[in-house]
């Protein structure tokens, strides 16, 4: 049974999407909430195994490499698969209110999130670079219909310029999987290694198109453009979605290829370089979110600039900074996810989200409004938070390791992030009293006002939850301690 | 791989750097979806040099992925021309088509 879970884990929601399709309206919202429900059981079930007994493989149908598709669970899939299936419950549960009645809409939301969902667990479960590629084509091609859903007036042309990066580099990661295999003669993760560690100039093409197209994908300065509009402009639950798991995935296969494929050749001007772009991302993120006007755009710069703490892996290559990048992008996703949440309550009750005119949230939004100061909190990297545990994680490797610039980067990055947030919070909570809007909409339910909130107390949770989470990841690949 | 230049792998580079000049220089979708697949078809040419570059003559695996990425990068195109389609006749003005897809 448990070789069956990878397999379980990629199918059951991608079925459960397609068959959602064909029954149109019937069957919502009952028949996604199982399948979602199911799928989560089966990732627990998947991450408790890997965390008792190491790896899992499955060739899929029982065909062995080059022939067959090989599906493999340790210990950096598991955690991703475990952030997938906790910001997946709770968005899931959150989409009732919005898409909870039988509509076309809500039938196309829930039809294409389990597709996502099953793409997703696709990715981080392949082991091989051509299924990796197939996986990200998924990922793309239902993650920007959702954002459609938002209405056609604003999403067309934020989903076509998405569109078009995406595209574009998933072209040139497929470029470099290319050279890969002409060098290796083989797409395995764990064999294609030794064959571009001695490849030459070729190898250093193949590398730097399959690092050029996942940092695309990324949304990593200067290839952010299109992530704005895309997460500022579409439904709430899809905005948490992509910034908590669809960008994740991205920066995840970076640090996968980085500690597998392309060990050995990692060269110390290149992980410079990577951290340089992460640098980058950190300190332009968080000054645009800093001048946004509109609330949801503050929060889609602030994943612009939150995943550029991920990249300070690269420079840094110790365990710490190993544990402390993976760690960072968990409790992002936890917290990005619980921001957008709230934020989709805000729009909801208040009817926009521009930030001069919100005033008076905290009554009829409380619960909302402490949900996105508890995840504000994460992103700040103030104890006792998750965010917290992953930046003193980076900042020790920066220590450790002597190169002193990344922790003035670090120490940066927080002030911005408060800078931003804080911002934020002062219109909501000291502008002048008086009534926050002529027509106030619904009052957000409790689906989805909780939803938000637990994802926020979460993200503070994960500050005492570092121990388990870091051990089920294990050490940094190819490390001797 | 010999010292004369292959054509084909002429070609392919041709179409790589054609798709990459257009990608970064056009702003119009629909230029943009284009070179986008003259990209991605340089990109196959590769694939298929990879394969007739293998020992042991034409590889069948860089041919299933060409084909497999031809499959992709036709549904990618499909859904990118509707994208285009629809915001063309929003800038076109008044005309709201309902939301039928």
């Amino acid at each position: 049974m448990t070789e069956h879970l990878p397999v379980l884990a990629v199918f059951l929601p991608l079925l459960g999407g397609v068959l959602q399709f064909l029954l149109g309206s019937r069957g919502l919202p009952v028949w996604p909430l199982a399948v979602a429900a199911l799928t989560v059981g089966c990732v627990l079930l998947l991450v408790g195994a890997v965390g008792s007994n190491g790896s899992i493989e499955h060739a899929i149908g029982g065909w062995d490499p080059p022939l067959g598709i090989r599906l493999r669970a340790d210990g950096l899939a598991a955690v991703m698969l475990l952030l997938t299936a906790v910001v997946g419950a709770a968005v899931s549960v959150y989409a009732l209110g919005p898409h909870g009645k039988a509509s076309p809409q809500a039938t196309h939301f829930w039809a294409l999130w389990l597709l996502l969902w099953g793409s997703l667990n696709a990715l981080f479960l392949s082991a091989d670079l051509f299924n990796i590629y197939v996986t990200l084509e998924l990922v793309t091609l239902s993650a920007i219909p959702l954002v459609l859903l938002a209405g056609p007036g604003k999403t067309v042309a934020a989903a076509l310029r998405y569109l078009q990066f995406a595209l574009f580099g998933s072209l040139l990661y497929l470029l470099g999987v290319a050279i890969t295999y002409g060098l290796a003669g083989s797409l395995d993760l764990a064999l294609v290694g030794p064959a571009l560690a001695d490849g030459g100039l070729a190898a250093g093409l193949a590398a730097g198109c399959l690092i050029g197209g996942v940092l695309v994908k990324a949304a990593i300065v200067p290839c952010h453009v299109w992530l704005p509009p895309a997460h500022g402009n579409a439904p709430a639950a899809v905005s948490a979605v992509l910034s908590a798991l669809v960008v994740k995935a991205a920066v995840y296969l970076l640090l996968r290829f980085w500690t597998e494929p392309l060990a050995g050749l990692s060269g110390t001007l290149v992980a410079q370089l990577l951290g340089a772009l992460g640098a980058a991302a950190i300190f332009y993120g968080s000054i645009q979110a800093f001048r946004q006007e509109r609330l949801k755009l503050v929060v889609a710069y602030s994943t612009v600039a939150q995943l550029g703490y991920m990249l300070l892996f690269f420079p840094l290559a110790v365990s710490q900074a190993w544990d402390g990048a993976v760690y960072h992008g968990l409790a992002h996703g936890v917290a990005k996810a619980s921001l957008f949440l709230a934020t989709g309550n805000v729009i909801a009750y208040v009817g926009h989200d521009r930030l001069r005119e919100l005033r008076g949230l905290d009554r009829p939004l409380a619960l909302s409004v402490f949900a996105f100061g508890l995840a504000s909190v994460s992103i700040m990297g103030l104890p006792p938070s998750g965010g917290f545990v992953a930046k003193w994680l980076l900042l020790s490797a920066a220590v450790e390791t002597g190169q002193w610039w990344w922790a003035v980067v670090l120490i940066i990055g927080g002030l911005l992030a408060a800078a931003y947030i804080i911002r934020v919070l002062r219109y909501a909570f000291l502008q002048a009293p008086g009534p926050a809007v002529d027509v106030q909409g619904p009052v957000p339910s409790a689906v989805m006002a909780w939803p938000a909130t637990l994802l926020g107390l979460l993200a503070i949770l994960m500050g005492f939850t570092a121990a388990p989470t870091l051990a089920l990841l294990g050490g940094l690949p190819g490390a001797t301690s | 791989m010999s010292s004369i230049p292959d054509p084909f792998g002429l070609a392919a580079a041709a179409l790589l750097a054609v798709g990459f000049y257009g990608f970064v220089t056009h702003r119009h979708p629909l230029r943009r979806l284009l070179a986008i697949n003259i990209f991605g078809n340089g990109v196959f040419m590769t694939l298929i040099l990879v394969a007739r570059w293998m020992p042991g003559g034409p590889d069948p695996i860089p041919h299933a992925m060409v084909l497999t990425g031809i499959v992709i990068a036709v549904s990618a195109t499909a859904f990118g021309l509707a994208l285009v389609r629809r915001s063309m006749t929003q800038e076109d003005g008044d005309r709201r088509e309902p939301d039928d897809d």
